[in-house]
Formats: C-alpha cells, structure tokens, sequence
C-alpha cells in the first residue's frame, strides 16, 4: 500500500511539471491558434535562469596563490564567495535560498523573453499553416538549446534546494501508516503545491478579472471582441508572455528535482503536447487535468510488478493512454468543439 | 570520308563503367593500394569520432582537446607529454614514419548510425587511416564494425560494455578502457571491506548495450561476496526523473542500490536517490550505500555533493602521481587551463599507441599495425604495465576503485583514489562467459 501511495505522490509531482508546462501550451493556443513546439525550451531557459543567479550570487573573488602550483605548475586558484564575503550569514543564506529567491528574477526575464518571441517572430506565422509554425517553433527551439549548450556546455548542473526544504517528509503519518512507509521528499511537495498555487493563479486572472474575460472572449470569438474595439492582439501578446512565465516558473522550480541541462525542454515538451492533446486542444482545465492523470499513470506503469505483467510499458504507456483516449473521445476529455477540426 | 571510332553503343558502355566508378565507394575501389587511405609522402590523416553535440558533447569535447595535444606531440610541438614516459621509444616527435600528423573530426550525436555516417564520411572523403573516438558503447560498436568492413584500425575511446572486446569484437577493433568486468572485479574488494558479506543489492540499470554488462558483470561480483540481488530493474536511456524506480527501493528491503547508469542518467539518478534519503536510511540494521560502478569526474561535477562518499571505478585519473601521468596532466593543463578527464586519458593514449605500433611496424597496412599491437607490453602510460591482449584486443592493466571525496580542495578534485587493483585481478580468459559469443576474424587492410 506504501509503494502505491509513493507512486501516487510521484505521479502528482511529475504530473505537476506536466501540467504547467500544458498549461501555458495550450493557453497559446488556444488564445493565437499557435502551436507553440519552444514551449520546452521555455522550461529549459527558466530553469537556466537559476543556473545563472545562483551563479551569479555564489560568485567568487579569485586570487592566486603565491607559494602553492596546481598539477600542471600554474599558480593555485583561492577562491572566496563575494556574498558571504560582503554580507555574512544573510550572504549564505541568500545563496542557500538561490532557487527560491531566483522566482522574483524569473517572472520579469521569462515575461520579456515570451513577448519578444512573440512580437519578433511568431507573429508573422499566424496565418500560415499549423505545419510551418511547428517547423519554426521546432527550430527556434532546437537554437535556443544550442545557444544555452554554448554557454552552460551539455552536462548537467546540479542545484539544491535550501537546506530546511532538503530532508524528507513522512507522509505515511498523515495517512495512518507506520513511519517509515511513505518518505516523500520536501523539496517535492513544495514543487506539487507550488503547481496548485500558479494553476489556481492563472484560472483566478482569466476567470475573475476584466482583462482575463476580454481574452477569454477573444478565444471563443476574436473577431467580434476587436469588432467592440478591444485591440485583443495586445492582450494576446500579454497572454503569450503569461505562458512564458508560467513555463519558466515550472523550470525554476524543478532545478533540484532534476539537475538542468540544455535538452530539458525537448525531454517535456513531447509529454507535454500529449498531454495538451489528451486534454483538449485549447482547453485550460484538461491540460491540467490530463497532466496529473498522465503522470500518475506513468508512474503506476513503472511499478515492478506492472512491468512484469506488461514489460516495456513504462516507456508506451502515455502514447497508447492518448491512443486510447483519441479513440473514444477524438476532441480529447475537454476539448470544445470546432478547435482544429476546420 | 573519315571513320568516327565512337558507336553510340560504345559511349553508353563507357558512360555506364565510368558512372559506376565513380558511384561504388572509394573503400571498394581501392584496389591500386594495398590497403584503404594509404597515406602519400608528407602526411597522414587520423579521423577524430566524438560527440560534439548531445548528451556527451563535453566529454567529446575533452577527448577532442586530447586528440589535438596527442597530433601536437606526434609532430614534435609542446613538451612531449607521455612520449617522454612511453616505454617504447619508437616515436620521435618527427610525425610517423616521416609523415606529418593531420586529422579531421567528426561529429558522432552519440547516435550509432550518426556515427557511422561521419566515420564513413572521414574514411571516404577525407582519407582517413585511422578511426578513434567514443562516449557510447553503442556507438563504439557500429563505428568498428563499420571501420572492420571499410579496413581501417579502429582504436575505441571511452567504451565501456564487456561486448566492444567481447561478442562484438574485431579485428581492426582495439580498447585500451577497461570494462565492465574489470570494474566489477576491482569493485568487488573494496566493496567487501566497507560493507560486509551479507547485503542486499538493488540495481537500477540503463537498457542498452553497456548497462546490460555492468549489470551482469557487478552482480556476479557482489553475488560471489556473498550479496543477494534483491531486484534488477532496466530503466530508459535518458529518463530524466528516475522518482518512480526509485521509489519501489524504499520498501523492497535492499540497503544498496548499485546504479549502472552513466553520464545524465548517473547524475540524475544518483541525485534523487540522495533526495530521496537512501543514504539516510538504515536497512536490516546497516546504513543504506549506493554504489556507482563506472565514475567519471564530469559526471562528479554534476552530481554535485552528492557523490561524496560513494564508492566506483574509473580508468585513470588525474592526482595520480607516477611519472606518465603527471606528464600529461602538465602537458593537458598547461594547454587548457585544466585536468583532463579519463576519456581525455584514453583518447591521448589511444593515439600514441596507433601511432607508435605504425612506426614499430614500418608499415600503415592495418594488418600491419594490427600485428604490432597484439600482445604488445608498454609502460609509462599512466596505467602501469599494460598488456594489448592478442586474443580479444583489449588492454590488462591496473584499475582504479575512487570514491566521491569528502573535502574537496578545488572544483576538480571530487574523486579520491583509495584503491588500486593490479592487473591479474581484473584479468580474464578470452572465452569468458560474459564475453563470448563472437569471434575476432581477420584483419581487413580494405585492398
């Protein structure tokens, strides 16, 4: 019973990356008919802004050593945190809090960098085929990766969460189980609750503010909202760099789940089109609804005990439940009729 | 009247033959020599095979780094490095046999057939005599299967799989990295002395080629301990968040996990096995060790602290303070700034050895070379004595058991070397169970 409530909270926690990362997808889409395939790289550039604060915080005074040689006979490096250096503690403990910290630079940079996106280059896709704008997403993609390759090379870069965040949770408690049963990773509940808050967030601003009505009446009818004299592409542009902030946020998050590195983006974004797929095209809620249940079915799918009965299935399982689903349901579980099927 | 010679006929037969010419590949039509790509009066043309781009790019990149200062030596630029060691003093710094080194590079993605292409590419195109380079075992595989058929040496760089000198060897196929078997064999003591008989291992392997063999290889050692294998379980090449393999662990009653992962999937598992608290744990009255049989210090970097402590093996390493490698660390990091990796240790050395079995042998012929590095002895190389076996071309010489270091000095000494295991630990028979199942063959000189 303990691996399966592990399994659960392990399908909410990597359901919740898919989720945010679905959620800004299928926001694009569903607000400029774009099907937006850098949506990974966003994620991927979101958790490299972390990198580069915590880099930046933990910068180092370097001074050669004057009597010590390294291996190869050049004078040692002594290298000494410029923060601690300056400020104390409250140095360290802005370095050890650097993922959290590096939110409030997040929003504003992932903001920008959706908006120039979309300003600089997709808009001039708007009317031509879904199939160009996946080729030009796709490559501008593919060269956002290689610039961050350039800068940050291809291996991972680890990144820890704060020290009070690190430990593990006994969750088992919570449910009646002996200790023990179910430990569960801080740092991961924080991520799950972190998704609830920006999800709950978004629908919040759509649902309960002038400004998300008028998109929301932009998607289901664009032209009648500029007929009133609304410029909706404005809003639009603001809704693509949401998205962007949203995806980023999710890569910022993630860091200290999974140690960055410049393929992040195209690892997500498949899962994460399926899932906007299974959910609905262009529908808020079955993205994330699709997120959690994609996610806690693949992590069901790589139980050892499933894998015995089916092997293999861990690796098939999303595509043949978006299989399945297509099949039965072709608009997805919430997806409104008329998206895509001129 | 003047009678024309040419027959439309005649013109379509020629047309068709010289089409057809220039069509086969040049490793077919090479029959004017005895052998493919034999080199002209001034140079000869090496083919450096690494990943460039993909998950293995900055491993690809060092080794390349290693390949340059080895082209450097070879042509009599920088200080020599392990020239200056290398028990065979064949090599001179004049180039070999009185040829200038030069060499192309090409790309391999860490894709097999990526790999072929670009070696197939620097074989026909650019005239490449030699083919060397690796990070995948996968690839090291095709590369020399495709370097077999176009007859051509292939000296393997970083690859680690038990197949590359077992089931998939080759006669134009030489390793001078040791294996999966050989890490497990040196592993195996260590890990006796520090944890005891009587443990129960869970293993998390990387399907594909190299996990496979290291799985087997580190289960047979442990099990011969004494340990009981509680669970194997094959996980994707590159599946990012390893949370639900490693969540079945927790209450499987294994206290040890053995990750047979390498590069980002290493890093990465090793990661979340420490999130998740493994190493806080205490199992059947013993603390819970991971264990990382094939370590490398890029992948050390990425891991961060959490490879402190944790147990591995590696081919070389930089802080080993015998003569050779003290050489090439000063060479390599007077050239970049830095120490190189062991992928860089091979690479460099795969080089000088080619290099040197060509001068030995006064001849470029594959089989030529072939000849002079089968069961070839050499030293100073950073290994200590190291026997080029005939059998299966595979290199026997010491192996290192490292352990993530607890107090780094610097941001490169992650790894400390407690253990060095002698070469006739780590030896086995040609026909070894794990490694049987192909058979060398015949040189190819591609004629």
């Amino acid at each position: 019973m303990g691996d399966i409530v592990l399994q659960i909270l392990n399908g909410l926690d990597k359901g919740s990356a898919y989720a945010l990362i679905a959620l800004g997808l299928t926001l694009i889409f569903g607000t400029l008919g774009v099907v937006n395939f850098a949506h990974g790289a966003l994620f991927m550039l979101g958790a490299f802004v972390t990198v580069t604060f915590t880099n930046l915080l933990s910068f180092e005074r370097v001074t050669l050593s004057e009597t010590e040689t390294t291996a190869w006979g050049s004078p040692l490096e002594i290298r000494e945190p410029v923060l601690q250096a300056w400020f104390g503690d409250f140095g360290l403990w802005l370095i050890d809090y650097s993922v959290l910290v590096s939110i409030l630079v997040a929003i504003p940079i992932m903001f920008i960098i959706g908006v120039v996106m979309e300003r600089g280059l997709i808009k001039h896709f708007y009317s031509r085929p879904h199939a160009e704008q996946i080729l030009v997403t796709f490559g501008l993609a593919i060269v956002l990766q290689e610039i961050v390759r350039t800068f940050y090379g291809a291996n991972s870069i680890s990144q820890s969460a704060p020290d009070a965040l690190r430990g593990m949770m006994d969750f088992g408690v919570v449910l009646g189980f002996e200790p023990g049963m179910v430990p569960y990773p801080t740092w991961r509940f924080v991520y799950f609750f972190f998704a609830v808050v920006v999800i709950g967030g978004v629908f919040a601003f759509l649902q309960f503010t002038t400004f998300g009505m008028v998109v929301r009446a932009g998607m289901a009818d664009r032209e009648t909202v500029g007929l009133l004299g609304i410029d909706i592409d404005k809003r639009f542009t603001f809704m693509f760099g949401l998205a962007a902030t949203v995806a980023g946020l999710a890569g910022v998050m993630y860091t200290p789940i999974l140690s960055p590195n410049y393929q992040l983006g195209m690892d997500f974004l498949v899962l994460s089109f399926i899932v906007v797929v299974v959910g609905g095209m262009g529908s808020l809620p079955g993205a994330v609804a699709a997120g959690f249940l994609l996610g806690i079915l693949q992590s069901f799918a790589s139980m050892n005990e499933v894998k015995e009965i089916i092997p293999g299935i861990d690796q098939i399982i999303i595509y043949l439940v978006a299989v399945i689903i297509l099949l039965t349901r072709p608009r997805g579980l919430l997806g409104r009729a008329g998206v895509m099927e001129d | 009247m003047s009678k024309s010679n040419f027959s439309r006929r005649g013109v379509l037969k020629t047309g068709a033959a010289f089409g057809g010419v220039l069509a086969a590949p040049t490793f077919f039509t090479s029959a004017a020599n005895a052998f493919t790509n034999a080199p002209g009066a001034s140079s000869v043309t090496f083919g450096f095979n690494v990943p460039q781009s993909g998950a293995y790019a900055d491993e690809g990149a060092d080794e390349l780094r290693a390949y340059q200062l080895a082209v450097k030596h070879l042509n009599g630029e920088g200080d020599g490095g392990m020239l200056n060691t290398f028990s065979s003093r064949a090599l001179d710094g004049t180039g070999i046999l009185g040829r200038k080194v030069e060499y192309v590079t090409g790309d391999t993605q860490t894709k097999s057939d990526a790999a072929r292409a670009s070696a197939r590419s620097m074989i026909e195109q650019d005239g490449a005599i030699m083919i060397t380079g690796g990070s995948s075992s996968g690839v090291a595989v095709a590369v020399q299967g495709l370097c077999q058929e176009a007859g051509v040496i292939f000296m393997a760089g970083l690859t680690h799989s038990n197949d590359t000198t077992g089931k998939d060897k080759k006669a134009n196929g030489f390793r001078h990295f040791f294996n999966a078997y050989m890490s497990a064999a040196a592993l195996a003591p260590v890990l006796s002395a520090n944890y005891g008989n009587d443990r129960k291992a869970y293993h998390l392997t990387a399907d594909y080629t190299w996990g496979w063999t290291q799985e087997e290889s580190i289960a047979a050692a442990t099990e011969n301990l004494g340990w009981e294998t509680i669970n194997k379980v094959r996980t994707p090449l590159g599946a990012g968040d390893f949370s639900q393999y490693i969540t079945p662990i927790l209450n499987s009653g294994a206290d040890t996990l053995i990750l047979n992962h390498y590069g980002n999937d290493m890093v990465n598992s090793l990661t979340q096995a420490v999130q998740f608290g493994l190493r806080d744990r205490q199992v059947n009255g013993k603390d819970f060790q991971i264990v990382v049989p094939l370590y490398s210090r890029l992948m050390a970097q990425g891991a961060g602290e959490n490879v402190k402590g944790i147990f591995g093996s590696t081919n070389w390493h930089w802080s080993l303070q015998d003569e050779a490698s003290q050489a090439f660390v000063r060479a390599f990091g007077q050239e970049y700034g830095f120490p190189p990796s062991q992928a860089a240790h091979t690479c460099y050395v795969q080089t000088l050895l080619y290099a040197d079995a060509v001068q030995r042998g006064g001849d470029f012929n594959p089989c030529a070379v072939a000849e002079a590095l089968e069961g070839f002895e050499f030293d100073g190389m950073g290994n200590g004595p190291t026997l080029y076996r005939a059998a299966d071309h595979q290199c026997f010489k010491d192996v290192l058991v490292v352990k993530g270091k607890d107090n780094p000095s610097n941001q490169f000494d992650l790894l400390e070397v407690v253990d060095v295991t002698p070469a006739d630990q780590v030896t086995y028979a040609p026909d070894h169970p794990m490694f049987a199942g192909g058979e060398l063959g015949e040189c190819n000189p591609g004629a």
